[in-house]
């Protein structure tokens, strides 16, 4: 059973229907307790950071999360859920995130290194370079392309969660992960083959269903 | 690099697709989420739905055509056409869209923009524009109602107004152009894009896959929309795309 972390901020139909396409039970919940027992969890999120963070207070979420990651449960945070897992956040002033990674969370600066300005946000489909093959989430995970959209980006000196980035005028890490703990800029329910593998791989390799 | 994407365009009247689509092999051709998967077959990276449903019967129909869409197909939407209220944009987008497409209540209530916005976030709210060229202006003029109405608007105004508002794409459609098959209307989408700083979706006129060719490299367009071109067959989103991969335009 994988437990789908429900605190208002993210589009729940698309990654639950998807997991019925992979024939995976799930459960969504807005509270721990309802939680307990799964084998693996998901941390949605869509909206601003600062928003999803109080919202996960408020709905208990926060502690519940860091245990479940401090006892190596299977953990995939997906978009904003994903930039949630990294220390602090630049959006809306600086608001802290869970600290369970290395990094912080910045908006793409617009213009590159030569002076020449490009948009904002990372909007359509971009191709994956695979850096860790040999992990267990990026099994069968091919250098597709995969669907991003957003405004701001995750920055790391730590080279070695870095399981997949993709090239917009920056590295942009696109799938992270340190041990149980993975996660994803882009929706995998919304981003075609890839992404469905990356899902499938989460649940039945990871969370063994 | 960002790859350019193709989208085809599916109005959808009372739950069913409209526009004599020529599709075989399809049990059932007016089904959208038929369609929409033999799109996604076929390579496509985006699909649009409009509603065009005159009743409120029809409006309820849409919906449950927006959460089957979303139940099976592992690629982003947009629905659009009749999106009037944040509760209206709240719905659709909870039911499984990722985004919605305001054109004549953005217009009328250019606050409803910034409303979605603030609740979603700008990527979900894309501002589509309708505009025809205007020769007393010397400029195009931005039209609502499905072309009907005419504004105050010269295109290029709203569409900075829109981004300014909140919407995080513009999909722009020529009205001079549309239906013409005789390509995309280069000089309006070169007006728009050199004010705007969000993704623009050029829409109207697309004929073959030199058009594609033509609005990518020439206005440098993020995507591009057709319909009838994909409908009824004249070529299909694979060969647009190889065409553009031949021609070293990057696409999925």
């Amino acid at each position: 059973m994988i437990g789908i972390i429900d605190y208002g901020m993210g589009n729940l139909f698309s990654v639950s229907k998807a997991l019925e396409r992979i024939d995976v039970h799930y459960k969504i919940a807005d509270r721990p307790k309802d939680l307990e027992g799964c084998d693996g969890f998901i941390l949605p999120g869509v909206g601003a950071f600062p928003d999803a963070m109080r919202a996960l207070g408020e709905h208990g979420f926060i502690r519940f999360i860091k245990e479940k990651v401090a006892e190596g449960a299977p953990v995939y945070g997906i978009c904003l859920g994903m930039q949630l897992l990294f220390e602090s956040s630049q959006e809306g002033g600086e608001t802290d995130g869970l600290g369970l990674l290395p990094g912080s969370i910045s908006r793409f600066p617009g213009i590159d290194e030569d002076g020449n300005s490009y948009k904002v946000p990372h909007m359509g489909w971009n191709q994956l370079k695979i850096h860790q093959p040999e992990q267990p989430l990026m099994k069968d995970v091919k250098d597709d392309h995969v669907y991003f959209v957003h405004s701001f980006v995750v920055r790391t000196e730590d080279a070695s969660i870095l399981y997949a980035t993709s090239d917009y005028h920056m590295e942009v890490p696109a799938v992270i992960g340190k041990g149980n703990l993975v996660a994803s800029q882009f929706h995998p329910e919304k981003s075609g083959r890839a992404g469905m593998q990356l899902l499938e791989n989460f649940c039945k390799v990871m969370c063994k269903q | 690099m960002l790859s350019k994407r193709i989208i085809p365009c599916l109005d959808v009247k009372e739950g069913r697709v409209v526009k004599g689509i020529q599709f075989v092999d399809i049990r059932d051709a007016g089904d959208p989420v038929e369609l929409a998967k033999v799109y996604d077959e076929q390579g496509a990276d985006e699909l649009v739905f409009l509603d065009i449903s005159a009743s409120h019967e029809g409006k309820k129909t849409m919906i449950d055509v927006v959460r089957s869409v979303a139940s099976e197909l592992a690629i982003p939407f947009t629905v659009g056409g009749g999106i009037r209220t944040l509760e209206d944009i709240k719905e659709t987008l909870r039911n499984g869209a990722d985004k919605v497409s305001l054109n004549s209540s953005a217009v009328q209530r250019p606050e409803l923009i910034t409303q979605g916005a603030d609740y979603f976030g700008s990527q979900c709210i894309v501002v589509a524009i309708d505009a025809k060229y205007d020769e007393d202006a010397g400029n195009w003029r931005v039209f609502t109602h499905g072309g009907r109405t005419p504004t105050e608007w010269l295109v290029t105004d709203w569409a900075k107004e829109a981004v300014k508002l909140g919407a995080g794409e513009i999909l722009l459609t020529s009205m001079n152009q549309d239906g013409e098959k005789t390509g995309f209307d280069l000089p309006l989408l070169k007006v728009v894009q050199e004010v705007v700083s969000v993704p623009v979706i050029a829409s109207g006129g697309a004929g073959s896959s030199e058009h594609f060719h033509e609005v990518f490299t020439e206005v440098d367009a993020d995507a591009a929309l057709a319909a009838s071109i994909f409908h009824y067959k004249e070529t299909s989103v694979q060969n647009v795309k190889a065409y553009l991969k031949e021609k070293g335009v990057p696409v999925r």
